[in-house]
C-alpha cells in the first residue's frame, strides 16, 4: 500500500515480495526466498537457522531428489538454491547442472572439501559461489547479491547479439551498478537502482522493436534440431544469431529467442567439456546407472583445455566474477584435468556421466554438437520413456537448455524477453516426477508441504502457501491413505517413514503445544515429567534407527522442549553403563535418536499430557525402561552434578559397545 | 535479584563452558552456533547438538559395521567419515574433527588397523564430548538462556 508520506511502497516480506509480479519490498533482500539442501542434518538445520537470521525465507531439504521436485513444482518459488556438494542421493554438481538449465537460479555449492579441483569444479558447473564448511553467517549474508547479478546478466545476455550490435552497446554499462550491491545493507541505494534500471529496461526494450511482448518460445525438439544443424552448418565459433535465424527460417523467431538459446547451448557445452575431463578413464565403471546427466565428451578441442587452464588459477573467491567471464567468453570451455580423489571419485558414482561407447569424438570443432545427436539427457530414464521420444540429446538439450528461469520475470528483470520456456515438457516432466517419485518420497513430500504454509505461518514468514498447496494437492490427496497407515507402525522398519510423517503432519500441533514449554523447570518437575512418559518408551523397540536418509524437506524448525534433552541426555549416557538387552550394535545414542529425531513430538507429548494424541508412540524409544528407574533413582536429589558424576563413576564398562574400559570423567569444575 | 544458588549456577555454567574451550573439546564453531541463539530459539545449540548425536550414532554404527567387513571398504569409509568430519565441523567439535582427518589418511593409506585404532579414539572424543556437552547444558538450562549465549570474554578461544 503506499502511504502518501512519499515513503516507498513497503511490503511485509512474508507476502513473498521476492516473487515475479509482486511490488518490490522496502526491506529487501529480506524475504529471499532459499532452498537449501543438504544431507548433514546438523548442517542443514545450523544453515536453516543462519538463513532465518538473515530473514530470507527458507526451505530445507535433504534430499535432492525432493529439492528438484520443489524447484520443479514452484517456478517461481525460490530465488536461490544453496545445495551442499557431496549428497548419497544427486551429486550437488549434477543438482546444479539440472537447477542451472531447467530452473536457471543461480545455486551456490558448499562444501567441506575446499580441495582446488572441486571449486573449480563449482565454477565450471555454473556455480555463483562456493562455500567452504562450516559456513558462517557472513557468508550467506551476502548471496542475495548473486540473484542480483545474475538477473541482471541474463537479461544482458538475453539481449546482447553476437554480431555486436551497436544499440546493445550501453547496455554494457549496466554491471557498473553492481558495485552498488556489495553492501547487504545498502537497501535503499538497492531500491533507486532497481527502479532505474527498469526504467531503463523499459526504455530499451521499446527501442528494441523485436523485444516487445511476444510469446515465449518453447524450444521443441524440432526446433532445436533445427537450430542444432544450423549451428553445425555455420560451425560453432560462427554461429550467429542472425545467421542461425536465417538458416533455421522458422517464422515467428526471432533473433532474440536464437540469441538466448544459442547462449544457452553454449553453455551446455561449456558444462560438458568441463565435466567431461573428469570421467577420463572412468567410462567403464559407471555405466550401470539409469539415470544420466549430460553427457560427456571425453576429448575436448584444445581451445577449451586453454581457456579453462588459464581460469584455473582464479580463486574461488572470485568464482561470481569468474562464472561471468566465462560466460562473456564465447570459447570457454571447462577443461582442466582434475585429480580425482577417492571422495569426488565415490560422490560421483551414482552421478557420473554416462557415455556411451560410441561418444569418443574426434578433435574437431564441431564435435561438441555432434555429440549432442547420441548424448543421454538429463532427464531421468523413466522420464526419458515417459516422454516417448526416441532421440535422447534433443529432449535432453531441450530439458536442459531451454528451460530458464522464471525468475525472469521478478520486478527487476520483468522484460519481454523471447525467453524460452520448456513449459510443456517442463509439464510432462513435472508429470513422469510425480508419478515416478518412489514412494517414500512422495510420503515424504505431501506432509511436509502441506503443512509447509501452516508452519511457516506460524513463524511469520510465508513459504508461498498457495501455490504449496495447489501443487500438492494431489500428493496429499493420494498419499493420505499410506500415512494414515504408516501413523501407528509399531516397531516396523518403515519407522523412519512413520516418524517422517508423523513429524511432517504434526508439526503444526506441536508448534502450538511447544510454545507453552519453554523455560526451565527444576530438576525435580524434569524428572517427574518425565518419568511416566518414559513408560510408552518401552513399546517400540526394533533395530532400525536409521531414517534419516527418509528426512524429508520442512519449512521452519521446532524449537525443543528442554527437559526433552535433557532426558535423552541422560539416558543415553546411561545406557552405556547398564547391561542392554538390545543388541550391542545398536547405536549408544539410539534414545538420543528417536528422541532427537522426533523432537517435536516429544516435546509436545511432554507438554500436552493425554490430551495431546499425537502419534509419538510410532516412534521407537528403545531401551528406556530400564535406564529410567536408574536415573529415577539416582537423580532425586539435590545435586544434578554430583549425581550425574557419580552415575558416571559407578559405571564399569562404560561403552560395552565401543569397547571402553572404565572411562571416566575429567576436569570437571564443581 | 539473584540468590546465591542462581549466582553460583551461573558461574559454574561459565566454567563449564571455558573448559570445553581450553580444552580444545570446541571450536569456535561453537561460537557461531551461540550466536545463532535467540529469543526464538533459545535452545538451539542444544538442539543442533542433539541432532548432530543422533547423526553421529547412525555413522558411528555404520562405520564399525564397514571396518568388520572383509575385505574392507576403504572408499566407503572415507566416505561416511567425510560426512562425519562434516558434521562434527558444523558445531565445532575440534577433537572429533582431528579425529576423523587422522581417520581418512589412515583410509587412503588403506591400513586397516591405524583405521580401527583411529576410530577408537575417535569414539572416546565423541563420547567425552557427548558427555561434557550434556552436563553443560543441564547447567545452561538451570540458569537461563542468557547464560549460554557468547560473552565477549569468551571470545578468546584458544
Amino acid at each position: 500500500m503506499n502511504i502518501g508520506s512519499g515513503s516507498l511502497v513497503t511490503v511485509p516480506s512474508s507476502t513473498g515480495s521476492w516473487k515475479s509480479g509482486d511490488i518490490v519490498s522496502d526491506q529487501f533482500p529480506v524475504g529471499l526466498r532459499v532452498l537449501v539442501v543438504d544431507d548433514d542434518p546438523t548442517c542443514l538445520r545450523i544453515l536453516e537457522k543462519m538463513l532465518r537470521n538473515c530473514h530470507y525465507e527458507v526451505t530445507k531439504c535433504n534430499r535432492a531428489e525432493i529439492a528438484l521436485s520443489f524447484l520443479r513444482e514452484n517456478k517461481n518459488g525460490f530465488d536461490i538454491v544453496i545445495s551442499d556438494v557431496h549428497m548419497p542421493d544427486m551429486d550437488g554438481f549434477k543438482l546444479l547442472e539440472h537447477i542451472g538449465l531447467e530452473m536457471d537460479l543461480p545455486v551456490i555449492m558448499m562444501s567441506a572439501d575446499d580441495s582446488k579441483d572441486v571449486v573449480m569444479k563449482g565454477v565450471t558447473h555454473g556455480a555463483y559461489d562456493y562455500l567452504i564448511k562450516p559456513v558462517r553467517i557472513e557468508a550467506l549474508k551476502n548471496i542475495w547479491q548473486h540473484v542480483v547479478r545474475k538477473r541482471k546478466y541474463e537479461w544482458k545476455d538475453n539481449n546482447f547479439d553476437q554480431s555486436g550490435s551497436v544499440e546493445e552497446g550501453d547496455r554494457q554499462q549496466k554491471p557498473s551498478e553492481d558495485v552498488d550491491y556489495s553492501s547487504s545493507a545498502n537497501e535503499g541505494n538497492w531500491k533507486n537502482s532497481k527502479k532505474r534500471k527498469e526504467e531503463e529496461e523499459e526504455v530499451e526494450d521499446r527501442d528494441d522493436t523485436s523485444n516487445l511482448k511476444k510469446p515465449r518460445v518453447v524450444w521443441s525438439v524440432e526446433l532445436h534440431q533445427q537450430f542444432v544443424q544450423a549451428v553445425h552448418q555455420l560451425g560453432i565459433d560462427k554461429a550467429v544469431p542472425k545467421k542461425i535465424l536465417e538458416l533455421m527460417n522458422v517464422p515467428g523467431l526471432t533473433r532474440e529467442n536464437v540469441a538466448s538459446h544459442l547462449q544457452k547451448y553454449r553453455l551446455y557445452l561449456r558444462r560438458l567439456s568441463g565435466v567431461s575431463q573428469h570421467q577420463n578413464g572412468l567410462n567403464n565403471s559407471f555405466m550401470g546407472r539409469p539415470d544420466t546427466t549430460f553427457c560427456t565428451i571425453s576429448s575436448l578441442n584444445g581451445l577449451d583445455l586453454q581457456a579453462l587452464a588459464a581460469a584455473g588459477q582464479i580463486p574461488a573467491q572470485n568464482l561470481a566474477t569468474l562464472q561471468a567471464a566465462a560466460l562473456g567468453k564465447s570459447a570457454t570451455k571447462s577443461a582442466i584435468s582434475m585429480p580425482l580423489d577417492q571422495r569426488n571419485f565415490f560422490s560421483f558414482e551414482n552421478s557420473k556421466l554416462r557415455f556411451p561407447e560410441g561418444q569418443q569424438q574426434l578433435n574437431n570443432s564441431n564435435k561438441q554438437i555432434d555429440l549432442l545427436h547420441g548424448i543421454p539427457t538429463t532427464m531421468e530414464s523413466k522420464q526419458l520413456a515417459n516422454l516417448h521420444h526416441p532421440s535422447q540429446s534433443f529432449m535432453g538439450m531441450n530439458m536442459q537448455v531451454n528451460s530458464t528461469s522464471q525468475h525472469n520475470n521478478s520486478v527487476l528483470m520483468r522484460l519481454s524477453q523471447s525467453q524460452p520456456r520448456t513449459q510443456l515438457l517442463n509439464g510432462a516432466n513435472n508429470g513422469s516426477q510425480v508419478s515416478r517419485l518412489p514412494l517414500s518420497m512422495q510420503q515424504s513430500l505431501s506432509p511436509v508441504l502441506t503443512q509447509s504454509g501452516i508452519v511457516d505461518n506460524a513463524r511469520g514468514s510465508v513459504y508461498n502457501p498457495v501455490s504449496q498447496a495447489s501443487s500438492m494437492v494431489d500428493f496429499s490427496v493420494n498419499q493420505s491413505k499410506e500415512l494414515q497407515s504408516y501413523n501407528f507402525s509399531l516397531g516396523s522398519n518403515s519407522s523412519g517413514l512413520s516418524s517422517l510423517t508423523n513429524r511432517g503432519m504434526l508439526q503444526e500441533e506441536v508448534n502450538s503445544d511447544i510454545k507453552g514449554s519453554r523455560g526451565f523447570p527444576s530438576n525435580y518437575d524434569i524428572f517427574n515429567e518425565l518419568q511416566p512418559k518414559s513408560q510408552n518408551w518401552g513399546l517400540q523397540n526394533d533395530g532400525s534407527t536409521f531414517d534419516t536418509s527418509l528426512h524429508p524437506c520442512m519449512q521452519g524448525t521446532q524449537d525443543v522442549s528442554s527437559q526433552l534433552l535433557l532426558q535423552q541426555g541422560i539416558s543415553s549416557t546411561h545406557n552405556s553403563g547398564q547391561n542392554r538387552n538390545a543388541p550391542i550394535e545398536k547405536p549408544m545414542y539410539s534414545n538420543g535418536d528417536e528422541i532427537g529425531h522426533s523432537n517435536t513430538m516429544c516435546g509436545s507429548q511432554l507438554n500436552s499430557g493425554g490430551g495431546n494424541m499425537l502419534a509419538v508412540k510410532a516412534e521407537r524409544f528403545p531401551d528406556a525402561d530400564y535406564q529410567n528407574t536408574n536415573i529415577r533413582e539416582q537423580f532425586g536429589r539435590d545435586d544434578l552434578m554430583s549425581a550425574f558424576l557419580r552415575q558416571q563413576a559407578s559405571v564399569g564398562p562404560v561403552e560395552t559397545e565401543f569397547g571402553f574400559d572404565g572411562y571416566t570423567l575429567d576436569n570437571l569444575p564443581v | 535479584m539473584e540468590t546465591n544458588n542462581i549466582h553460583h549456577l551461573r558461574r559454574q555454567v561459565a566454567n563449564l563452558r571455558q573448559s570445553l574451550f581450553d580444552q580444545g573439546y570446541v571450536d569456535e564453531q561453537f561460537i557461531e552456533l551461540e550466536e545463532l541463539q535467540d529469543d526464538a530459539t533459545p535452545n538451539f545449540v542444544e538442539e543442533v547438538v542433539t541432532l548432530f548425536c543422533k547423526d553421529s550414532a547412525r555413522l558411528i554404527h555404520i562405520i564399525d559395521q564397514t571396518l568388520e567387513n572383509h575385505p574392507v571398504d576403504f572408499a566407503k569409509l572415507d566416505n561416511y567419515m567425510y560426512q562425519f568430519k562434516g558434521s562434527s565441523s558444523s558445531i565445532g567439535a575440534k577433537k572429533v574433527k582431528t579425529k576423523c582427518t587422522q581417520f581418512m589418511e589412515y583410509c587412503r593409506a588403506e591400513n586397516v588397523e591405524g583405521c580401527k585404532r583411529t576410530f577408537q579414539q575417535l569414539k572416546e572424543e565423541y563420547t567425552t564430548l557427548r558427555r561434557k556437552l550434556e552436563i553443560y547444558f543441564q547447567y545452561a538450562r538451570q540458569v537461563g538462556p542468557t547464560e549460554t549465549a557468547s560473552c565477549t570474554q569468551s571470545k578468546s578461544v584458544n
